[in-house]
């Protein structure tokens, strides 16, 4: 008895694989050289971290260091780029990780398009976390403005990365027009609810040609976890981590659970969704 | 609709009276609601409500640190006048007080501000009394414009103006506007507000409408709590909210709860409200609002502001001077109001952190300004549907 997986989608896309595995066989691959890359930087953390909501830039510090996160997103609305004593900043400062600024606050994609310019000015790596969300209270991306400002800042020379709606079709525009991951939302940010757009999410995981980083709405472990083993290049978190009763133990909970997420994936947990042939096919009798 | 029509067809005294008949068991259930609708706000605002503080209180903050998190946004104001052509009933600033009166010139603002500056502060609050021949909207603009390479975030707390000047407002680098209704009753507005231009209860009501459309980015609104019965006032502050939210549903909607204390000579308040009303009614407007700052200033004594850190206030005020010039000249009898929270922005600072809380300095920036908003005004402007 038999079974063939007929398709893993394997990540570290573009490099998408097409593998067969037999479950009685010891062919399963080993643990994989698993770097998330991303615009040719390779990572070896699949959880990135959002640095907001936090008691004190000083408890932020010590959850980032618990999620071993090597991509760190800060608001530019938050910091002051021109004060080296800014608190955040100063927190952050000699970390092992990429610090990913973000547009958040953004409303189109001309608020959108200076707050990245005025972080590159400052020194920052031409990284951006894209963001523009007009509506203040869910923070929901807006579709056109973000494919606006994403196009113009990939033009400029920016590495973008966008947050965007679990929408299929806006991700591939956005990976056609030069981004270097898609973002798309759980659910709303803060919101804690885990993987509302699963089945979007998984449409875009099936379809990308750039890395899928699931960011917002993942409020415990789990949710990381089930994104990660859906097939999801990473996860972002913040909310879930930075209002928790211990944010520093939540931190290495978060680690642990892309971890997990990951080697579900890697062990061939999708393939209970993807289709598995019988060994007695049923239209077997047709004959070849 | 305008919101004078919403707030008309409402009949908030009718839902005023209905809390009266509120069971404890109708509480509960808006307790147990994941989303509480109006009905269930109403529930909260309700005497029957009073012996459910707590259940309010909790739900409040795990509400408020999902939303916004562990932190508390500090602000200060800057008076640039106390001029004032009103004989507001309550207010320091009334025409009929004998207090020197002081408008201070660009050059004494920006010196405020430069001090504010160097305390910390990256939002601040322009405020004046209603003396447009005094301070002209085109004195408030030079202001802006003098001030917004140096401060992320400049609101105004200022006389009711046009749709068009707001727009000028916006472009000069204001991304907030603060205008309290005072009350939303008319009776007892008409009471308190006996002369001047204030007496005009609809032109104040509709001028967070025409801010909206002007482009401010966080719209603030508030009853002077004291005037009225709370209750009514707080049926009419959360109808506000939700009608600014759905019809400007770019900005954020923050909810002031000023309180009357010790207001100048004999003024007594209509209707003084305590500390446990003035909790269930930020309780309730939380609830409801989960999205909206709340925004709670130096009105408040320390004892009772730092109780309420964590009890879904966003916003605070710290270390103010109420009068013109009063933070490099500090002269208590011209100020507006009596502060009652004489800490320094650092020791407010401090309590926050001490609360498990961070005080933040700076969370807008001057790239956020509307780029096209202003625009869009002046196109429905020129559409007549303004």
């Amino acid at each position: 008895m038999c079974y063939i997986i007929k398709k893993v989608v394997q990540p570290a896309n573009p490099e998408r694989r097409i593998t067969i595995i037999m479950a009685n066989s010891t062919a399963i691959p080993s643990t994989p050289q698993d770097a998330l890359v991303i615009a040719h930087k390779s990572f070896s953390s699949r959880l990135l971290i959002g640095t907001g909501k936090f008691a004190s830039a000083a408890m932020m510090r010590r959850a980032v260091d618990a999620s071993r996160s090597q991509i760190v997103t800060v608001a530019l609305r938050r910091v002051d780029l021109a004060n080296p004593q800014d608190d955040m900043l100063a927190a952050l400062q000699g970390g092992p990780y990429l610090l990913l600024p973000n547009t958040s606050g953004a409303r189109d994609a001309a608020e959108a398009v200076r707050l990245a310019r005025l972080a590159r000015t400052s020194g920052l790596e031409p990284w951006i976390k894209l963001e523009v969300t007009p509506d203040p209270r869910y923070l929901l991306p807006d579709p056109v403005e973000t494919l606006k400002a994403a196009e113009e800042l990939v033009k400029e020379g920016f590495v973008v990365l966008p947050y965007i709606n679990a929408d299929p079709v806006l991700a591939k525009k956005l990976e056609d027009v030069g981004c270097a991951a898609v973002m798309p939302l759980g659910s709303p940010i803060g919101s804690n609810r885990g993987l509302k757009t699963r089945d979007a999410i998984a449409i875009i995981i099936e379809n990308s040609l750039v890395p899928v980083v699931v960011d917002a709405g993942l409020g415990a472990p789990s949710h990381a976890a089930e994104a990660m083993e859906l097939g999801a290049d990473a996860v972002l978190v913040n909310t879930a981590i930075a209002t928790a009763f211990d944010p520093v133990l939540m931190a290495d909970a978060f680690r642990l659970g892309t971890l997990a997420g990951r080697k579900a994936f890697w062990a061939g947990k999708p393939l209970e969704k993807l289709q598995a042939e019988a060994s007695s096919p049923l239209t077997g009798f047709l004959g070849k | 609709m305008t919101f004078k029509g919403l707030l008309d067809r409402s009949d908030v005294p009718r839902l005023r009276q209905q809390l009266e008949g509120v069971t404890p068991a109708r509480v509960e259930a808006a307790l147990a609601r994941s989303e509480p609708d109006f009905g269930d706000f109403l529930a909260l605002t309700s005497p029957a409500a009073e012996k459910y503080l707590e259940p309010m209180a909790q739900r409040v903050h795990d509400l408020t640190l999902q939303r916004f998190g562990r932190v508390i946004l500090l602000y200060t104001p800057l008076y640039v006048s106390n001029e004032c052509t009103n004989a507001c009933a309550y207010c320091g600033f009334n025409l009929h007080r004998q207090i020197e009166r002081m408008t201070l010139t660009l050059d004494e603002v920006i010196a405020e501000a430069a001090y504010l500056k160097q305390i910390g502060f990256g939002h601040l609050l322009l405020v004046c009394g209603e003396a447009p021949n005094v301070v002209p909207p085109a004195f408030l603009i030079q202001i802006l414009e003098a001030l917004r390479t140096d401060f992320p975030s400049l609101s105004l707390e200022i006389y009711p103006l046009s749709g068009p000047v707001y727009a000028q407002m916006t472009e000069a680098g204001a991304d907030g506007l603060t205008l309290y209704q005072e009350t939303y009753q008319r009776d007892a507005y008409d009471l308190v507000h006996p002369s001047g231009r204030k007496r005009n209860f609809d032109w104040r009501l509709g001028a967070l409408e025409r801010a909206g459309q002007a482009g401010f980015r966080r719209l603030g609104i508030g009853a002077l709590l004291g005037l009225y019965d709370w209750r009514y006032e707080a049926i009419a502050l959360a109808l506000h909210a939700d009608y600014l939210m759905r019809h400007f549903w770019k900005s954020q909607v923050t909810v002031s709860f000023p309180r009357l204390r010790h207001t100048p000579e004999a003024f007594q308040p209509a209707a003084p409200v305590n500390d446990a009303a003035l909790v269930q009614m930020m309780l309730a407007l939380r609830i409801y609002l989960p999205d909206a700052g709340l925004v709670l200033s130096t009105r408040e004594p320390a004892y009772l502001r730092d109780h309420l850190i964590g009890l879904g206030v966003t916003q605070m005020s710290a270390g103010s001077r109420t009068e013109p010039g009063g933070y490099l000249h500090p002269a208590e009898d011209r100020g507006q109001f009596l502060v009652e929270d004489h800490r320094t922005p650092g020791e407010v600072a401090q309590a926050i952190r001490q609360a498990g809380y961070e005080p933040v300095w700076k969370d807008w920036d001057q790239l956020l300004h509307e780029s096209t908003a202003h625009e869009n005004y002046r196109q429905r402007d020129a559409e007549g549907r303004s």
